[in-house]
């Protein structure tokens, strides 16, 4: 398509969209690498949370890699009742607040969880959940699903008529085609899971701590938080961020994979089948161990719904306001980046995935603490450090969407002389609902539950959602605490579900 | 009166030349082997290309700086002529005004206009409710509406059908052929161009000749049309 002088609408938005993810990343940066403290260097403590940090990243991603390809082996050339719907599920764990999933997992691997009263009937001592293996249990669970659909992908990108020729050859498919698509997916895959473990702070918050398993993120928190040493804690947010950096354009030049692949839900017919149950088998232990943690959350939520504080609905109506404006400013930015195009706006676009919200929490924080008090930002801050966090994803669903519409319809737009907000208001939006709908609702969902910027910020007046609920598991009212992840879980489903359903209905124009 | 004056367009390596001018009020068809830049040349005059050499002119003024929507003309492209998602009644409306807040008067004028292609009552509809030979009135109707001097052509009738295009073609003659309106289109049919134009327009190896009447070049063919045309030509 040629390039035409004349824009059909103004670049000027997506300028700001990307001034403001411009200073939420390289402007926090700045403030952070002002502020830190070289001199002093690193401390034994510091290099234990490094090593920590990329040490557990480190076994999750393997374990969960490792672990998914059997079983998305076996979702590739299976056909049973409820497969669709299994695969659906396996999106979940990305909307699923950390913090839900955690007190799940406490539920079923804690002190007091199922396995350990079966381990005692059996006469054998009880494991801990927490510390290291804790960590990585967790990242294995929110990250074996997203392996799993990744590699799943992979498999099913191969095309039908290639395992038909394998078939005539009689030859060996798992060498003829697997291994070299395993090849290509798997070192992505990898990486990817090994950037999210990085920054996953939520986890080491809940199930981390103590010296020997404190992530870098976690170090920042407590300098930030207890410590009050603001030049430790931007020196470790240095270092945070320059471990990113390297996984990130590590991941960036594996590959690009798509975690919202659509199209899972073909089977291809194979001739080399055998030993089904293994397959099931497989199936069943992934499902088992996705299942089991979140059945709990419902069924130790019921009865604490009645226990919660009253407390708790205030802080989830915060937590929707956040949730709200976050995902209103996100798809807005996505939108307005979108209609500009450009590399420069690609680059903007994956700029907040190196950012971990934490290094941005924190160069946040030194550049209001100065002039206001953090508490009465906090939800701001929150909302805003939310919306760039979510913006890649949401991005990446509108971004095409967008080009398609200019692509079909930008010259009969220009020859009728649309432009502007016009233009915007009666052909982009309309036609781009279906991803703004899903783009929102992501976006909605992740800020709900997201525990990150809000426990470097917020006093008690202005705890979220997962802040409250966080704050009930550290005084030990758990069933307080499990009521709270009910509700929490189930207003992220809905937030969700509301912003999906909304780009869906009579959208099949 | 049009008058590509030394035009030259690029698309990427692709250079078009054109240096002629279209007769005021009549009907001229671009005809030429594809990718010979026919479409180019079309989107020259339409304004999403701008010449790398050379003016377009309208009535003595140069076009170079005039956005797509506010040159004295209207387009019909191959397809995509209709929003799915806006009603017939505001698809031709646009025509109005492209940010929809049309005055009653102008919602009389559609309503008028669509009377005139035979599209009565159709106004609520969703162009996927109508047939493809319906979606081309409706995206001529607004055509029409536009009430502009110069109307390009990209083929919008090719995917319709020999019959239906030919009852298309006699629908624009009646409607805006003798009007005063200078028609411009492109086809790779002669006898697209036998049927309704009074010139036509050789577009081969990346030059646009200036026209000539039909009947003249279709009963002494130059060499180019006749490599186009092939030998089977009668």
């Amino acid at each position: 398509m040629a390039r035409s002088t004349f824009p059909i609408t103004p670049r000027w938005p997506g300028t700001v969209a990307a001034v403001l993810v411009l200073i939420l990343t390289i402007g926090t940066l700045g403030a952070v690498a002002y502020r830190a403290e070289w001199g002093s260097g690193l401390s034994a403590a510091d290099w234990a949370a490094i090593r920590f940090t990329v040490s557990q990243a480190l076994v999750s991603a393997v374990i969960s890699v490792v672990l998914a390809i059997p079983v998305a082996r076996a979702l590739a050339r299976r056909q049973f009742p409820g497969r669709q719907m299994l695969i659906t599920l396996l999106g979940a764990p990305f909307l699923l607040p950390v913090i839900v999933a955690v007190l799940g997992l406490l539920a079923v691997f804690g002190r007091e969880g199922v396995l350990n009263r079966l381990l005692e009937g059996l006469g054998l001592s009880p494991i801990s959940i927490f510390g290291f293996h804790g960590v990585v249990l967790a990242h294995v669970f929110f990250n074996l699903p997203l392996a799993i659909r990744l590699i799943l992908q992979g498999w099913l990108s191969i095309p039908a008529e290639r395992f038909r020729l394998v078939a005539t050859l009689d030859a060996s498919v798992a060498r003829l085609l697997e291994w070299p698509m395993l090849r290509a997916v798997v070192p992505s895959a990898f990486l990817v899971i090994f950037l999210i473990c990085l920054t996953s702070f939520a986890v080491a918050l809940t199930l981390g701590g103590g010296p020997r398993a404190t992530t870098v993120e976690l170090a920042i928190y407590q300098a930030l938080r207890f410590d009050f040493d603001l030049g430790r804690a931007a020196l470790l947010a240095c270092i945070q961020f320059a471990i990113c950096v390297i996984a990130a354009v590590l991941a960036w030049r594996v590959a690009a994979v798509d975690a919202m692949g659509a199209g899972l839900d073909r089977v291809v017919q194979r001739w080399d089948l055998s030993r089904p149950w293994l397959d099931f088998a497989m199936i069943l232990a992934g499902a088992l161990f996705l299942l089991v943690p979140l059945g709990m959350v419902v069924l130790r939520g019921l009865p604490g719904l009645t226990q919660m504080p009253e407390t708790i609905w205030y802080a989830a109506l915060r937590s929707v306001f956040v949730a709200g404006g976050s995902a209103v400013l996100c798809v807005t930015m996505a939108v307005a980046l979108a209609l500009r195009g450009g590399v420069f706006v690609a680059v903007i676009g994956v700029l907040p995935l190196a950012a971990s919200g934490l290094v941005v929490g924190t160069g946040a924080f030194l550049i209001v603490f100065s002039f206001i008090r953090p508490s009465d930002v906090a939800l701001v801050v929150t909302m805003l450090v939310n919306a760039t966090l979510a913006l890649p994803f949401a991005l990446r669903a509108i971004a095409p969407a967008v080009e398609r519409v200019a692509a079909d319809y930008g010259r009969l737009g220009r020859s009728l002389g649309m432009a502007g907000w016009g233009w915007i208001r009666l052909i982009v939006l309309p036609r781009i609902r279906r991803p703004l709908g899903f783009a929102a609702g992501l976006a909605a969902a992740l800020s709900m539950g997201d525990l990150g910027v809000i426990t470097l910020f917020a006093g008690q007046a202005e705890e979220t959602l997962p802040l409250a609920m966080y704050r009930l598991m550290g005084a030990y009212r758990m069933e307080a605490a499990a009521g709270a992840a009910l509700v929490l879980l189930a207003m992220s489903l809905l937030l969700f579900w509301i912003c999906d359903r909304g780009g869906r209905v009579d959208a099949d124009l | 009166m049009l008058i590509c004056d030394g035009v030259e367009l690029r698309q990427g390596d692709f250079v078009l030349r054109a240096d002629l001018q279209f007769s005021a009020g009549g009907v001229t068809a671009l005809i030429g082997p594809s990718g010979a830049g026919k479409s180019t040349l079309l989107s020259g005059l339409a304004g999403f290309l701008v010449p790398h050499a050379g003016r377009i002119l309208w009535d003595g003024q140069d076009l170079r700086s005039v956005a797509p929507g506010r040159r004295p003309m209207s387009v019909l492209f191959q397809d995509n002529n209709l929003f799915p998602h806006l009603t017939i009644g505001q698809n031709v409306g646009l025509a109005l005004r492209p940010d929809l807040r049309l005055t009653p008067d102008q919602g009389r004028s559609v309503a008028c206009v669509l009377d005139r292609v035979g599209l009565d009552g159709f106004a609520d509809r969703i162009p996927a409710a109508l047939s493809g030979g319906q979606q081309s009135r409706a995206a001529l109707a607004r055509v029409l509406l536009g009430d502009r001097p110069i109307v390009l052509l990209d083929e919008p009738f090719a995917a319709l059908g020999p019959g239906l295009k030919e009852e298309m073609l006699d629908l624009v003659r009646d409607l805006l052929v003798g009007d005063g309106v200078t028609l411009i289109m492109v086809t790779h049919d002669p006898a697209d161009a036998k049927r309704i134009a009074d010139d036509v327009v050789l577009v081969a190896g990346g030059v646009a000749e200036p026209p000539v009447q039909t009947d003249v070049l279709f009963a002494n063919p130059t060499a180019a049309l006749v490599h186009y045309l092939g030998a089977g030509m009668g």
